[in-house]
């Protein structure tokens, strides 16, 4: 029913004015003295170097994407067959482990591969 | 006019869970730090209250007095996006989680929640999802090396015991025949579904553990090495609506630890108790417990981290999905 999802909204529209709200009062009664040393990002006190969302890093973490939305797809096609599971009975059972195995496949050679390992 | 006192309804409901939420974070830091305290042999806040209760309250005032700082090099309009990005997922997930059947007040019946989704459990698994652009955001728009490190860190963990999670939930789908939250609860009215799904529950328990990240998964702000990790640069209000998110985090997982396993409102017989009061007496055993976690394990390393997201949780959820099939045909 439409009605169901009205309250999404209103949520989405009532916590971000709130939100809002709070960082205007917080504006109007908080100090603001900054300088150069507090502006600069913090390094433990070490002068910063170099530029920090310059767009490196760790190979892994991308790897960790790619196969996150491989799993994630596959997640979304095992929800409905949960729920119609016992209709389908046993060959939608194992279509669907034919499925799942072909994936595991590819999981299993990235796995082979090192795409897991996080030790270099 | 009905559908007048219908969407009122909605409205006040809505407003009774908006202001529970933003206090709720108020009475948990001070749980957690009493919990510390005596976990380890201290008394935890003692001096604004009577035992500290008044601390979570002035340290809320102090936060609200606090400069709100933006780094000159930061991207200012994703600095300033990425903490209400953060904050209205959890509250988003609450429009979904039940509390119990219904209640008679005044003579009109009153649901015990905002809204009957026939795709509840997916909603709240997409909404939650959404928790991690506000982190990435946060740490990428700081310019700051410890931010970009501890989101990166944070986003590969979230994503990747977003999984296990995922799967770990389908066996309690199976056994409901629905993904809304009503069902599933009334569907465990004979047997919890912990017995049927032990399997199940510690996977999700677990990966509930990493996407809180809380100890021993609590590597994002592992102040050892990463300073605050995403939150780094962040101060006064923007930093406080990470916090209180996190603690929203918590509960949520918490509630659906109930819901999925535990029998939702059903107690058990013998003691005669309200619903209602079963559900919020289960709810806070579980908080206390991820709170107890938190003051008794050490951390884990990133590699290990991952390795047991990936190698364990994983081929787990997926063996729990193959049994449970079985076990259904």
């Amino acid at each position: 029913m439409p009605i169901d999802y009205l309250p999404v909204f209103l949520m989405v529209g009532v916590v971000t004015f709130l939100a809002l709200v709070i960082l205007f009062v917080s504006r109007l009664v908080c100090p603001s003295n900054p300088y150069y040393e507090k502006n600069r990002p913090y390094e433990c006190g070490v002068d910063p170097w170099g530029e920090a969302s310059a767009g490196l890093f760790k190979v892994q973490y991308f790897l960790i994407a790619i196969l996150f939305v491989i799993f994630d797809v596959e997640t979304m096609f095992l929800f409905p067959w949960a729920v119609v599971l016992d209709e389908i009975g046993l060959f939608g059972y194992i279509e669907m482990f034919v499925f799942i195995f072909l994936l595991l496949v590819g999981f299993a050679y990235a796995w082979a591969r090192g795409a897991l390992e996080w030790e270099s | 006019m009905e559908s007048f006192l219908a969407i009122g309804l909605i409205v006040g409901k809505l407003a009774v869970v908006i202001a529970i939420l933003l206090i709720l974070p108020i009475p948990l830091t001070w749980i957690e730090r009493k919990i510390a305290g005596h976990i380890q042999q201290r008394l935890g806040p003692m001096r604004v209250g009577w035992h500290g209760l008044l601390q979570p309250l002035a340290d809320g005032i102090k936060l609200l007095f606090k400069e709100d700082h933006i780094p000159v090099e930061a991207d200012r309009f994703l600095f300033t996006l990425a903490p209400i990005i953060a904050l209205v997922p959890p509250f988003l997930v609450f429009v979904a989680i039940p509390i119990g059947d219904s209640i008679t007040l005044f003579g009109t019946e009153i649901t015990l929640y905002l809204a009957d989704m026939n795709v509840g459990l997916l909603y709240i698994l997409a909404v939650a999802g959404i928790e991690v652009y506000g982190v990435i955001l946060a740490g990428w728009a700081s310019n700051s090396k410890y931010a970009v490190l501890g989101s990166l860190r944070t986003c590969a963990q979230m994503i990747s015991y977003e999984i296990p999670m995922g799967f770990s939930v389908i066996g309690v789908v199976m056994l409901a025949q629905s993904m809304s939250l009503l069902d599933i609860v009334e569907s465990q009215a004979g047997l919890w579904n912990i017995v049927t799904q032990p399997l199940g529950f510690f996977v999700f328990f677990v990966s509930g553990l990493a996407e809180a990240q809380r100890i021993p998964f609590d590597l994002p702000e592992a102040e050892g090495d990463l300073g605050a990790g995403y939150h780094t640069e962040y101060s006064g209000m923007r930093f406080s609506f990470f916090m209180i998110s996190e603690y929203l985090i918590v509960v949520f997982l918490s509630a659906l630890m109930v819901l999925l396993f535990f029998g939702g409102w059903h107690g058990i017989a013998m003691i005669p108790l309200p619903p209602v009061v079963w559900f919020l007496l289960k709810l806070s055993f579980f908080i206390w417990m991820f709170m107890w976690l938190r003051f008794t394990f050490p951390r884990y390393r990133y590699d290990q981290l991952m390795s047991i997201g990936w190698k364990v949780l994983l081929p787990l959820s997926l063996a729990n999905i193959l049994i449970s099939g079985v076990f259904m045909l």
